[in-house]
């Protein structure tokens, strides 16, 4: 009766409850629904410094969003670790042929640990992989007005014309990087 | 106690984006190969269901629960190399590290340790742009 907890969920009961979290902060809260804002709160929070861009009250203006996002961490913990799906992700063959080929080896839980390891850290391939690929979202997010959230779905949900250039960017983006970076990183 | 609402709304997204497996570094590589229609049909259903509300909530004038006008401030879409510059430059991130911001939180609550990593990275990134924003084209 509670296996869906355990389960994954295809993407036709996933997406739209994601859609819903559009309306919901917007009736409950009167909040447009966006993540990546809150990294710039905690840096708000801190590092005070003279620069201007985080001088504001984060407390009044941000504090929805780091509950919001300390939520998250939560229910990755609940939907990851306590109800955590107990069979690898189905992902496509061709997917894991292609992988393989490159040299990916753990096909188990949501990272491949032969990447994603304190020791790859050491290494330049590692530290591009995970303090750049992280320096690059938290920056990227920044300068183009929003993530995934706040862009791809709030935003085209908007009809927004930056939001949709700013998606385009987003593909482009993960083209270059799969098709023409990865090769030289695994 | 008003703003514990959020908390809750987060717990309920992070678990639906943990059993999307959008968080999954294996689907991202997926969808940027093309090769599994999961992705997309996740961000396209989600984007549906977020238009409709929008669409509903602004031609019947829909108040919030305090029965104010709902806010929905439009991007200034002049500012076109903002969007292009720093959107690809997302998008090289979210291929890097198979994760956007949100997916991010959840795998660290996942029991993934090593996404402390690229947190940190992504908040010297939002630091390093709050620092260089005046000298970058917008």
């Amino acid at each position: 009766m509670f296996d869906w907890l355990y389960q994954p969920w295809p993407w036709y009961v996933a997406g739209p409850l994601i859609g819903l979290f559009v309306p919901l902060l917007f009736i409950f809260g009167n909040k447009q629904f966006g993540i990546s804002s809150s990294l710039r709160h905690v840096c708000a929070a801190c590092a005070p410094s003279s620069i201007s861009y985080f001088n504001y009250d984060w407390k009044k203006e941000g504090m929805w969003h780091l509950l919001f996002a300390g939520g998250v961490v939560l229910g990755g913990f609940l939907g990851g670790w306590v109800f955590a799906n107990p069979e690898p992700i189905a992902i496509s063959g061709s997917t894991i042929s292609d992988l393989t080929a490159l040299g990916v080896q753990d096909f188990d839980g949501f990272l491949p640990d032969d990447l994603f390891n304190w020791d790859n850290l050491l290494t330049w391939q590692g530290l591009l992989i995970m303090l750049g690929g992280g320096f690059m979202v938290g920056f990227g997010a920044r300068y183009g007005g929003g993530c995934t959230s706040g862009h791809a779905i709030s935003g085209l949900s908007d009809l927004q014309l930056g939001s949709l250039i700013a998606v385009i960017g987003f593909f482009a983006g993960g083209l270059i990087v799969t098709h023409l970076i990865y090769p030289f990183l695994i | 106690m008003a703003y514990l609402k959020y908390l809750v709304f987060g717990v309920l997204f992070g678990f639906v984006l943990t059993k999307a497996e959008v968080i999954s570094w294996f689907r991202i590589q997926e969808m940027f190969r093309f090769q599994s229609f999961h992705m997309y049909g996740v961000i396209g259903a989600a984007i549906l269901v977020g238009m409709i509300s929008v669409q509903i909530i602004k031609r019947f004038n829909v108040k919030d629960i305090h029965g104010d006008p709902i806010s929905i401030p439009p991007k200034d879409s002049t500012q076109v190399y903002r969007y292009a510059i720093g959107g690809t430059i997302f998008g090289l991130g979210w291929a890097l590290t198979g994760a956007c911001p949100g997916p991010l939180f959840a795998l660290l609550g996942s029991g993934l340790g090593i996404i402390i990593v690229p947190l940190v990275g992504a908040l010297i990134g939002t630091f390093v742009y709050g620092a260089l924003k005046d000298a970058l084209p917008h």
